[in-house]
């Protein structure tokens, strides 16, 4: 009775994403070795051209580095300041329940109005930080900042609000690794005579390690493969500037009609996942820490 | 002079009683003191408040001569060992006990040698290059205490570091850490619930209810001038005798019956046995009294594996010496003078 | 304990963070309250009400715009995909957490790799099968591939949930003669109900997140999301109306935010059990 009933029970759920995820990878494998197009019902075999036709426009090779260089800066961030505000959490104090609902909001908002909020916050005339900025005398009123519309400023925004909404998640997972440290390690620390920054930075840090790799790949992966700030806040302007890989799938495969161009676009994302895949295997072998 | 006390110290946590009410404690220099209660006493309590771990209500704590309420537990000179030992599990052994050696500021250069100094005391040696999960419980326990050791401190704090080990092997651990502490001759304060492991290892023992000190003594005290009938029951396994008559409990332990009737200087009673139990190394045999005076009381007596064991349902004549009656008042269980 | 200058740093990173990152919300909601006179006048100080507030804003986005519309249509959406999830993803989760042994290990953890498989690595495929399957511009479309991402999740949590609760419970329930079919009926649902409702929740946000899929599947005005329509058609001509804009963002942020924070701890509390074990 036993054998065939766990394998059944699991038997649907794997049946389901297996079916309508792993159709649509082969259908992307082979949509991007060939050049299918949106209309046409013929298709041929164009082994790896998409993929060197890809690599060889300057649009494709600006997307990959801003891919990489949005996700490493705004991830970099986030663990910096997730760390710092967790530490901050950690003891109890009066307001806390308050204070985790306002930090939450940026992750909880679904991304794409989160997003929108960010555009009218950066807004080119009614920007209510250029408002303020320029009321602390740190920009000129007649010439502030155009946030979405200059394209360093542009990227920049973009890193920002990636930073902005990944931030909470990452907290939040550093929060409950650091409550899980048993309470007497501090303690005997402190005993030993351990200040604060060093019990943190030598002792209740690198315990939590693997989760703070955790939250790392997660946010990683979210910001690698979201296409919807950048979609909202700038459409990959001005010219280009902020355009990342998903992106430009998208602008390629559904809305230019190229379906091959752009399956073989996002497939550049799939070694990410598979990087992202290994560090958590190799995570979950070695975990253990008591 | 690493002499540690507390003068009326207090906790309360919340709106509740006092988890601690009003202890005072004096060690002396050297000292094996041990605290022993029951869960709930307020021991670790107390030793928690010495380490600096908890903020007194109100009332003193005195480390060395100095009052030490306002600094934090590395100023105080101490070290502790806790009763899981709280070994920093990313490090290995080396690096568990050179960390209080990094906090405190000691040069690199003289690390090694205190960390083999440590761990030669306690035999890990061969262990420094390990982590804690490769280790087992008593091996853990020794780095917990050589990472104590490293400190030089002025007092230890132990809080029953021997509870997590099996039966077997706490024996042999307390025997140990009591040639340690003899060796070092330095005051050390040891929280326990186990009555052995208290009688065994203490110089003196505090014994703690409900937040207050019960009395204070030497072994040989608390166990044969028990100052209440709480010190009465906690020690001794089985407990004291205590037959009640009059507002006034009459007590003795199950070691001291003897079979037989009572000469001069003794008291008799008749004792039929209900019940006999076969332990190795001794008997005990429960029963009741039946005479008038005390007909019906509970009684369990203690005899060696080699004398003849009592017949259950059958009655006999058993004595005890006077001298080892005790007394005590039955509405507040302090002890009082013979009637 | 004693660590006066440290702890005054620590609490005034907590203020300056939770200000920072709350910010933009606040700003939402002032915006959406203001007379639109107010709010595109250079002129005034945009942090303070300089006209008296108005619910014009509110009333345009529920009266007169399709606001409502797509509101109902995630609500579906959300609730029919919820309800595949469940169906899916409990005795998933039930089968990994108690009857699969080593292989239970890996494919828990497969099933939760499959949680990290982006949106947008798959959507031209996806596009081309949801035309292939005639569910373009339907709401079908999401209620057929949501699942997709909300199933690994909900395994996830699920089997964490299932894992904290004792074996001893189940097995206590068949010696007292139950099958096991009852015994999960019986014992497992009841006590792990709020973990149940808990990642119904979780469920139910994810699908209100959602952006790529809506934005790939559906083209019709009226059949859009909150997360897509918003941004993108509600926007009369080439002009931004701001004040609408952020009352329709609020909506759809402050009660999710609200109920999130509540059930936050049994997130965190499956999460854990299940991912650094």
């Amino acid at each position: 009775m036993r054998r065939w009933l766990g394998p059944a029970l699991v038997a649907p759920a794997f049946a389901y994403i297996a079916l309508l995820v792993g159709l649509p990878v082969v259908l992307s494998l082979y949509l991007s070795v060939s050049d299918a197009r949106v209309g046409s019902d013929t298709t041929r075999f164009v082994g790896l051209a998409n993929f060197a036709g890809a690599l060889q426009t300057p649009s494709f090779r600006g997307a990959l580095i801003h891919s990489f260089l949005f996700t490493v800066i705004s991830q970099a961030l986030v663990i910096a300041g997730a760390t710092l505000l967790a530490l901050s959490l950690k003891e109890a104090f009066r307001g806390r329940g308050l204070v985790r609902l306002l930090v939450l909001l940026p992750w909880v908002a679904p991304i794409s109005l989160g997003a929108l909020g960010w555009k009218w916050l950066l807004d080119s005339l009614y920007s209510v930080v250029n408002w303020m900025l320029a009321a602390a005398g740190l920009v000129d009123p007649m010439n502030p900042p155009m946030w979405l519309g200059e394209p360093r400023l542009a990227m920049l925004s973009v890193i920002l609000v990636h930073t902005w909404r990944t931030l909470p998640f990452a907290t939040v997972i550093l929060l409950a690794g650091l409550t899980s440290i048993p309470r007497d390690i501090p303690e005997a620390a402190a005993v030993d005579g351990g200040g604060f920054w060093r019990t943190h930075f030598t002792i209740t840090l690198p315990m939590i390690r693997p989760i703070v790799l955790v939250a790392l790949l997660f946010g990683v992966v979210f910001t690698f493969t979201d296409m919807t700030a950048v979609y909202i806040l700038t459409r990959g302007g001005p010219a280009d500037a902020t355009q990342v890989l998903p992106s430009l799938a998208f602008f390629t495969g559904i809305l230019g009609g190229d379906l091959s161009g752009g399956a073989a676009i996002s497939l550049f994302l799939f070694p990410m996942l598979l990087l992202g895949a290994i560090v958590l295997l190799r995570i979950a072998r070695r975990s253990e820490v008591t | 002079m690493a002499i540690v006390a507390t003068r009326a110290l207090t906790k309360r946590f919340g709106a509740g009683e006092n988890a601690v009410d009003g202890v005072d404690i004096e060690s002396r220099d050297g000292e094996f003191l041990v605290l022993l209660g029951p869960s709930g006493s307020g021991k670790t309590t107390v030793l928690r408040m010495i380490a600096g771990l908890e903020d007194p209500t109100s009332g003193e704590v005195w480390i060395g001569g100095r009052m030490v309420n306002a600094m934090t537990p590395r100023e105080r000179g101490i070290a502790m060992v806790f009763q899981s030992y709280a070994l920093y599990p990313h490090l290995t052994v080396y690096d568990n006990i050179a960390f209080p050696l990094k906090a405190q500021g000691v040069p690199r250069s003289e690390h090694e040698a205190k960390i083999g100094w440590a761990a030669e005391k306690f035999g890990i040696v061969r262990l420094l290059e390990r982590k804690p999960r490769e280790l087992s419980g008593g091996e853990r326990q020794r780095v917990a205490l050589a990472r104590a050791l490293v400190r030089e401190p002025q007092v230890f704090l132990l809080d029953e570091p021997l509870s997590n080990l099996d039966a077997k092997l706490r024996a042999s651990a307390r025997e140990e850490l009591q040639k340690f502490q003899k060796e070092l001759g330095t005051t050390a304060v040891y929280v326990t619930h186990d009555q052995v492991e208290a009688m065994a290892l203490g110089d003196r023992v505090v014994i703690m209810d409900h937040g207050r000190v019960r009395q204070v003594g030497t072994p040989a005290e608390v166990y044969d001038d028990p100052a209440d009938t709480f010190v009465a029951t906690f020690l001794g396994s089985p407990p004291m005798n205590l037959l009640e008559r009059d507002g006034i409990l009459l007590g003795f332990r199950p070691e001291h019956v003897r079979a037989g009737s009572a000469a001069e200087g003794a008291v008799g009673f008749r004792f039929r046995c209900e019940l006999t139990e076969y332990l190795g190394s001794e008997q005990l045999a429960y029963g009741t009294l039946q005479d008038a005076a005390w007909a019906g009381r509970e009684v369990v007596w203690r005899f060696p594996s080699w004398d003849p064991a009592p017949a259950e349902g059958s009655v006999q004549d058993v004595y005890v010496e006077r001298a080892r009656l005790r007394y005590f008042d039955s509405s507040t269980g302090l002890r009082r003078p013979a009637p | 304990m004693r660590r006066g200058p440290a702890r005054l740093v620590l609490r005034l990173i907590v203020v300056v963070f939770a200000l920072a990152l709350s910010f933009p919300f606040y700003w939402m909601a002032l915006t959406s309250f203001k007379r639109t006179s107010d709010l595109y006048d250079l002129k005034n100080n945009p942090l303070l009400f300089n006209d008296p507030p108005t619910l014009e804003h509110w009333r345009f986005l529920f009266a007169e715009t399709l606001y409502p519309r797509w509101l109902a249509n995630t609500m579906l959406v959300g609730l029919a995909v919820v309800a595949i999830t469940l169906l899916l993803a409990v005795p998933a989760a039930y089968g990994l957490a108690r009857l699969t042994g080593r292989w239970g290990e890996r494919a828990g953890i497969g099933m939760f790799l499959m949680y990290l498989v982006p949106p947008t690595l798959l959507f031209i495929p996806m596009s081309r099968l949801v035309a292939i399957l005639h569910l373009q511009d339907s709401l079908w479309s999401l209620i057929l591939i949501y699942p997709t991402f909300t199933v690994p999740f909900a395994t996830w949590l699920l089997m964490g949930f299932f894992k904290s609760i004792p074996r001893d419970l189940e097995d206590a329930a068949m010696v007292d003669g139950l099958s096991r079919f009852s015994a999960f009926l019986r014992v497992i649902v009841p006590v792990s109900f709020s973990g149940l409702v808990t990642v119904s929740i979780f469920a139910f946000t994810l699908v209100l997140q959602e952006f790529v899929y809506a934005l790939t599947f559906l083209s019709s005005v009226s059949k859009q999301t909150v997360g897509v329509g918003v941004p993108i058609f509600l926007i009369r001509g080439d002009v931004f109306y701001w004040g609408e804009l952020m009352a329709a963002c609020l909506v759809a942020c402050i009660p999710v935010a609200i109920v999130y924070n509540i059930f936050l701890d049994r997130l965190i509390q499956g999460f854990t059990v299940g991912a650094v074990k």
